[in-house]
């Protein structure tokens, strides 16, 4: 037998098992396919979503059959046709599987059902009950016809992409007139230290939906924002929370907690800018000259004074690196300084200079040690220098006495052998 | 020709001018014998130095003893220096012990045990990691926790890095 | 007293032997006697890396967890552990340097000529072994470069025909450079060629104590004006000794040898890898030979063309000399040149390419 003549059999069998879930014929591609315009698209966007990856076809949502070439037989309502939802009807029309358990377990066992449970809950999903065909749905995020799995890089879902799928209609000063909301937060967050992260390829970086939620989306509220951010920044939010101004920040107008300080969607890398000087944030409270604003400046001096101190030791310990020294350890150890800078920086969320000043002084004792190990490097440089000067010194008296001592005793002669003849 | 050879012409020759080529003489032998030795010195003295047992001992490398096994309970933990960097010893149970590096895998952080949840836990970005096998459980942590060998020896627990 | 006590050590020792051997040894003076010295500063720098390396061995420790750290600890912990171990590494490349200006001395001045064979010979197998102590050496700390130009060097050695595999196998004491490596170049460094040197080492400053110095073949060797070796060549050696240490000192002391960062066997090769510098001509000669070469592979023919050069350097008194005794010297001369140029250049250009 020939290679080929084995190979038909296999892969006939191959093709049959991989279309064992549908009928082989699928006639509402074949037919929309060879048409024109807008309705043709579906046919042609198909092959990327996932329904289908899934041996999901067309008529599994809309119904129909699609085993006939008959239009009228294949998009009859006997059969089942729906064709396409209404824009208030699509949430339920993707729950209709994506709600139920019981279908979903066949396809992806862990993924939750809940989606339009919280879509109800969601501003998109009451103005849509409320009769506004504007608002998003399931489709303006996810797209349709192409739907691809939220870990799949090209999907609008894709952590990194969501910034802009949101901003589709939350960037459009048109879209949001009417709604009286502003439009800016994209910009903004593009200034972000959050998007910065998420170019990096952090995808645990926050994105809208990190805060507002997804099929729930929604502004957090005013006292939830200090939880929100703490998902993340947990040991932030704890000493927030212990904090004297947590009660006093979650009174504040025009949201509160966290955002009082860092504003919410371009939040910007903090800088000791923040606590003292022309551009503080807490002098909007906290006068020039009260006792408030001084402790802030104290603060703001003790992250200073450690960060120049550690920066200080890293370049006395860079000096003596580039001599020749071995200051490997205390390079290391200079890490732990950097530790407390940033528990510090913890520690400063507190509010509290007392709790603060335990990071900052461990901090200070680590840089003095590093700096002295510096120090100490550069000044055995020196003593080594000072050794080899002492020790050259001495061999070279030696070797001009001993040049002395040989010319005196060959001056007589001594050792010298002429040639015989 | 040396000087001393001036065969009596120099005016006020013998005794004195011997005497001068005498002490120039043991002069230079001083200067020699002095020089060796000198050098000798410089060159023993370190070597001497060197043989003398710094202060700290240990070379301390892949191998650190994290002290009793009395001192932790089970379903607890704690950091212990390995190295130039943390790691972190869990006792499970009475019997089962466990060691990983405390390097947070996401941005360094040193990463703590906790009894309440069983779990290894970063404070820094709420990365969480399985006590038993170091892997990532949740949170952004992008690789598990390098894993070390703990035995016991005598009275104390020994971490060492896994061959 | 004293002199009972030296009567008692010469009536069991031979002293005054000994004494009179070092009377009658003598050396000629003449343009060329510097270069005399030459061996002298090689046999000085072994002896420095015999105390040096016996020094570092109180605290070094030969395995893959713990020989860059005791390194580390030598350099910063122990007291002048830095000058020791500079010393040792600084001393190591001017030895190498220094054989090689004694070899090309030897040539240059034709000492190589009968009955001199054995002492040309052994100094080549010698200069090999202070190569295979470097080469051997430079992996003992551990770190990243010398763990890679090792891995590097082995390559080569595997890639002889036939052989070579298994001598690979042999070096690396398993297929790849590892802990197993480690041990065995500590074996050979500190054991096996210490042992090797020290016989030949004798066997050369005996044949040398036996047929007498050389004179170059176009100075009369009987009109020639001698001094006695001791003490006259002697203290001006000593001279010579004690500049080489000041100089080594110098070196220690302003240019500390790096440690280098901790060899990580699954990291990818650092940029630049080359072998240490002694070793940079041949390798740059095999990056430049292509990889195919008419029938033959280009590295095997390359490694065939060192093999067989050196081995005609070492027969170089076989080739040098007619049947009558005359020395072949524009010959010589001439090929002393070729070699020397070659590696001069080849050298400068591994460096700096």
């Amino acid at each position: 037998m020939k290679p080929i003549a084995i190979l038909i059999p296999i892969l006939a069998a191959a093709v049959a098992a991989q279309q064992v879930a549908q009928p082989s014929k699928d006639a509402c591609i074949e037919c929309h396919t060879a048409m024109d315009g807008p309705i043709q698209q579906p046919a042609l966007l198909i092959k990327d979503d996932i329904h289908m990856a899934n041996g999901l076809s067309c008529a599994d949502c809309h119904g129909g059959d699609r085993t006939s070439d008959d239009p009228t037989v294949a998009m009859s309502t006997a059969k089942g046709f729906i064709g396409a939802p209404k824009r208030t009807a699509i949430p339920q029309f993707c729950a209709r599987c994506h709600a139920s358990p019981d279908f979903m377990r066949r396809f992806r066992p862990q993924q939750r059902v809940d989606q339009f449970e919280l879509y109800k809950t969601s501003v998109h999903g009451k103005k849509l009950a409320a009769g506004d065909e504007n608002v998003a749905t399931c489709i303006d995020c996810h797209s349709v016809h192409d739907i691809r799995a939220v870990k799949n890089p090209q999907a609008p879902v894709y952590p990194s992409r969501i910034p802009d799928t949101c901003g589709r209609c939350h960037a459009d000063a048109g879209k949001m007139a009417k709604y009286g909301i502003p439009t800016n937060q994209l910009d903004q967050y593009h200034t972000s230290v959050h998007w910065a992260a998420l170019q990096k390829g952090d995808l645990a970086a926050p994105n809208c939906a990190s805060c507002h939620g997804n099929h729930g989306a929604k502004p957090p509220e005013v006292a939830s924002v200090a939880a929100v951010c703490g998902n993340c920044h947990v040991l932030f939010a704890q000493n927030y929370d212990k904090s004297v101004h947590a009660p006093i920040f979650s009174a504040a107008s025009g949201g509160g907690g966290c955002i009082v300080c860092h504003s919410n969607h371009g939040i910007q890398k903090p800088s000791t800018a923040m606590l003292a000087g022309a551009k503080a944030v807490c002098s909007g409270c906290h006068e020039p000259g009260t006792p408030g604003a001084k402790t802030a400046g104290q603060m703001a001096q003790w992250i200073d004074g450690l960060g120049d101190a550690l920066k200080h030791s890293e370049a006395v310990l860079g000096e003596a690196d580039k001599a020749g020294m071995e200051v490997s350890e205390a390079q290391v150890r200079l890490d732990d300084g950097r530790d407390d800078l940033v528990k510090a920086r913890l520690a400063m969320h507190t509010f509290n200079p007392d709790e603060m000043h335990k990071p900052i002084e461990a901090g200070m004792a680590i840089a003095d040690e590093t700096l002295r190990a510096g120090q100490q490097a550069l000044h055995e440089k020196n003593v080594r220098r000072v050794g080899l000067a002492i020790s050259v010194f001495f061999i070279a008296v030696t070797v001009a006495a001993l040049w002395f001592f040989i010319r005196r005793l060959e001056a007589s002669g001594s050792g010298r052998l002429e040639p015989s003849n | 020709m040396m000087p001393n050879s001036c065969e009596g012409k120099c005016p006020g020759c013998n005794n004195a001018h011997a005497g001068i080529q005498e002490d120039r003489r043991t002069f230079l032998s001083w200067i020699l014998g002095g020089g060796i030795l000198a050098t000798m010195g410089s060159f023993l003295y370190p070597v001497v130095r060197f043989l003398n047992p710094p202060r700290i001992t240990e070379v301390a490398v892949n191998e650190v003893d994290a002290g009793k096994p009395s001192d932790l309970k089970p379903n607890s933990g704690k950091i212990v220096k390995f190295g130039s960097k943390p790691a972190i010893l869990i006792r499970i149970s009475d019997s089962e012990w466990r060691a990983f590096s405390a390097v947070c895998t996401h941005l360094n952080c040193t990463v703590q045990y906790r009894d309440t949840t069983q779990q290894i836990w970063c404070a820094c970005h709420n990365g969480t990691y399985d006590r038993l096998t170091g892997h990532v459980v949740s949170g952004p942590p992008p690789n598990p926790l390098e894993e070390y060998a703990v035995n016991l020896r005598g009275d104390s627990v020994i971490i060492s890095k896994k061959a | 007293m004293a002199t009972n006590a030296i009567q008692w050590l010469d009536n069991r020792l031979g002293l005054s032997e000994i004494k009179k051997l070092a009377d009658h040894k003598t050396v000629p003076v003449h343009s060329a006697t510097r270069w005399y010295y030459f061996g002298g500063i090689t046999l000085f720098l072994i002896g420095i890396q015999i105390v040096t390396g016996t020094l570092l061995l109180f605290y070094y420790r030969p395995t893959v967890a713990e020989g860059f750290d005791s390194v580390r600890f030598i350099m910063t912990r122990v007291e002048f552990g830095w000058l020791i171990r500079s010393i040792h590494s600084w001393s190591a490349n001017l030895l190498i340097f220094v054989a090689f200006i004694h070899m090309f001395s030897v040539v240059f001045t034709h000492a190589y000529r009968p009955p001199r064979e054995l002492t040309w010979a052994s100094g080549i197998v010698l200069l090999g072994l202070m190569l295979g102590f470097g080469f051997s050496g430079y992996l003992l700390p551990w770190n990243q470069i010398s763990y890679f130009a090792t891995k590097v060097g082995t390559d080569v050695a595997g890639s002889v025909p036939l052989v070579g595999e298994a001598m690979a196998r042999v070096l690396r004491g398993g297929d790849d450079v590892g802990a197993a490596t480690l041990t065995r170049f500590f074996a050979l460094h500190v054991m096996v060629l210490p042992m090797i040197t020290a016989a030949l080492v004798g066997m050369h400053v005996l044949l040398v104590q036996k047929n007498g110095m050389s004179t170059p073949p176009w100075i009369a060797a009987d009109r020639v004006r001698h001094i006695k070796f001791f003490p006259n060549f002697f203290l001006r050696e000593l001279m010579v000794w004690y500049g080489a240490l000041a100089a080594l000192g110098a070196l220690a002391a302003l240019f500390p040898w790096e440690l280098g960062i901790k060899a990580d066997p699954f990291a990818s090769a650092p940029k630049g890898i080359r072998p240490e510098w002694y070793f940079l001509a041949q390798f740059y000669t095999l990056k430049l030979i292509p990889s195919r070469v008419w029938i033959f592979e280009g590295e095997l023919l390359g490694i065939a063309g060192f093999g067989i050069g050196a081995l005609a350097w070492a027969l170089l008194p076989a080739w040098g000399v007619k049947r009558s005794g005359e020395v072949r010297q524009r010959l010589v001369t001439g090929a002393a040149i070729f070699v020397a140029a070659y590696l001069a250049v080849f050298t400068a250009l591994g460096y700096f390419k």
